[in-house]
């Protein structure tokens, strides 16, 4: 049975766009055929860090609208052989992607996908509540600071009381804590949350931490997304999170200061 | 006097640390905050009440004000509570 997965925080800026590009091509690599669907109307931005914003044709809405069948609009990713990319519409205002029509796209993809991750905008408006509302999974994702670990806690509390789960008293949204932009050092001078400050307060499961790294701006500057980096922490933190997603019991890395030049010179860890 | 107490825990070198100082502000603000979401009772709670007031009036005598449903929410699970004042002698009406 296909999976939705909404990856989603309330506040801007976080990573979701970043994690979704991350995530579904890590889902894809493992095997499992995938789609990522760009939910941020008006200001789409998943083409640009999945690199195939110059083969964007048609979009979402075209799809909803009955313009365009749903194959004219998916977009083979470059990378991946099992992922597609379902663009958000740049032109056509946000209301525009209506439950209805969303719903008959979801189940359209359910026919021939096994993970349809949910790229969600930013706040609580119509977008970020449609992105949400099919959803039989969440990645929430949280930076240590103070703001959006609120807006995570509000997004929660939407997602437990108004999604289509809840609505029809089914199984709750299974959540997942994805703590991104995580910066060991300051975490250790006791000036940024710890990660276990945060699950304390969010309570639910943690999936992962991502590192704060410039390795990020480099990826979606090539237009590639973070996982493929070499040599990355970043790419090896999403690929953690794919592999505890599917079930996999891994320890959680990048979570403390990395020794340094003479530390380790010293036979320090 | 709180610049001084301040001022002496810099001094100490017992000044909170701003992380400590965010968890805190944190906790104390979600906690208001999901309380007022907790607090929207379900529109069915009156009507609850008068039908289960009408039948436990028809065993015993009670007054209005010793009847009270309350919904209370908690992280896993909701409580349905019923709270009724007996009268010290139970009217029994049989
Ligand atoms: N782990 C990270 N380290 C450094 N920068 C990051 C990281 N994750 C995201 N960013 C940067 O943060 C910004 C916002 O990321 P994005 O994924 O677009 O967030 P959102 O979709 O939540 O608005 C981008 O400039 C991105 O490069
Ligand atoms: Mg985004």
């Amino acid at each position: 049975m296909a999976k939705v997965i909404v990856v989603t925080s309330g506040k801007g800026g976080v990573g979701k766009t970043t994690t979704s590009a991350s995530f579904s091509s890590g889902l894809a690599m493992r095997g499992n055929r995938t789609v990522v669907i760009d939910f941020d109307v008006g200001l789409r931005n998943l083409d640009l860090i999945m690199g195939c914003e110059r083969r964007v044709v048609y979009d979402i809405i075209n799809v909803i609208n009955g313009e365009v069948s749903l194959k004219q609009a998916l977009i083979k990713d470059k990378n991946c052989d099992n992922l597609y990319i379902l663009p958000a519409s740049q032109t056509r205002d946000k209301d525009a992607l209506n439950l209805e029509g969303v719903e008959r796209i979801l189940d359209e993809l359910k026919e021939s996908f096994d993970f349809i991750v949910c790229d969600s905008p930013a706040g609580i408006e119509s977008g970020a509540f449609t992105a949400m509302y099919f959803a039989d999974e969440a990645l929430v994702v949280t930076n240590p600071e103070v703001s959006s670990v609120r807006d995570s806690d509000r997004i929660l509390g939407i997602l437990a009381a108004k999604s289509k789960r809840a609505v029809e008293g089914l199984e709750p949204v299974k959540e997942h804590l994805l703590v991104t932009r995580y910066d060991p050092k300051r975490v250790n001078t006791g000036a940024m949350l710890s990660v276990v400050d945060i699950q304390e307060i969010l309570r639910i499961p943690l999936l992962g931490v991502i590192p704060e790294s410039a390795s990020v701006l480099q990826a979606s500057n090539a237009g590639t997304p973070a996982i493929h980096l070499d040599k990355s922490d970043v790419a090896e933190a999403y690929r953690d999170v794919v592999g505890r997603f599917m079930g996999e019991d891994l320890p959680m890395r990048f979570i403390s200061e990395k020794a340094g030049f003479f530390k380790r010179l010293l036979g320090g860890h | 006097m709180s610049m001084i107490v301040g001022l002496i825990d810099y001094l100490r070198g017992n000044e909170k640390k701003s992380a400590v100082v965010a968890k805190e502000r944190l906790q104390i603000i979600l906690a208001h905050e999901r309380a007022g979401r907790g607090t929207a009772t379900p529109d069915y709670l009156p009507a609850l009440q008068e039908e289960l007031m009408a039948v436990i009036a028809k065993y015993i005598h009670i007054d209005r004000d010793s009847f009270k449903v309350q919904l209370e929410k908690h992280d896993q699970y909701d409580v349905l509570e019923l709270n009724i004042t007996l009268p010290d002698k139970i009217n029994s009406r049989v």
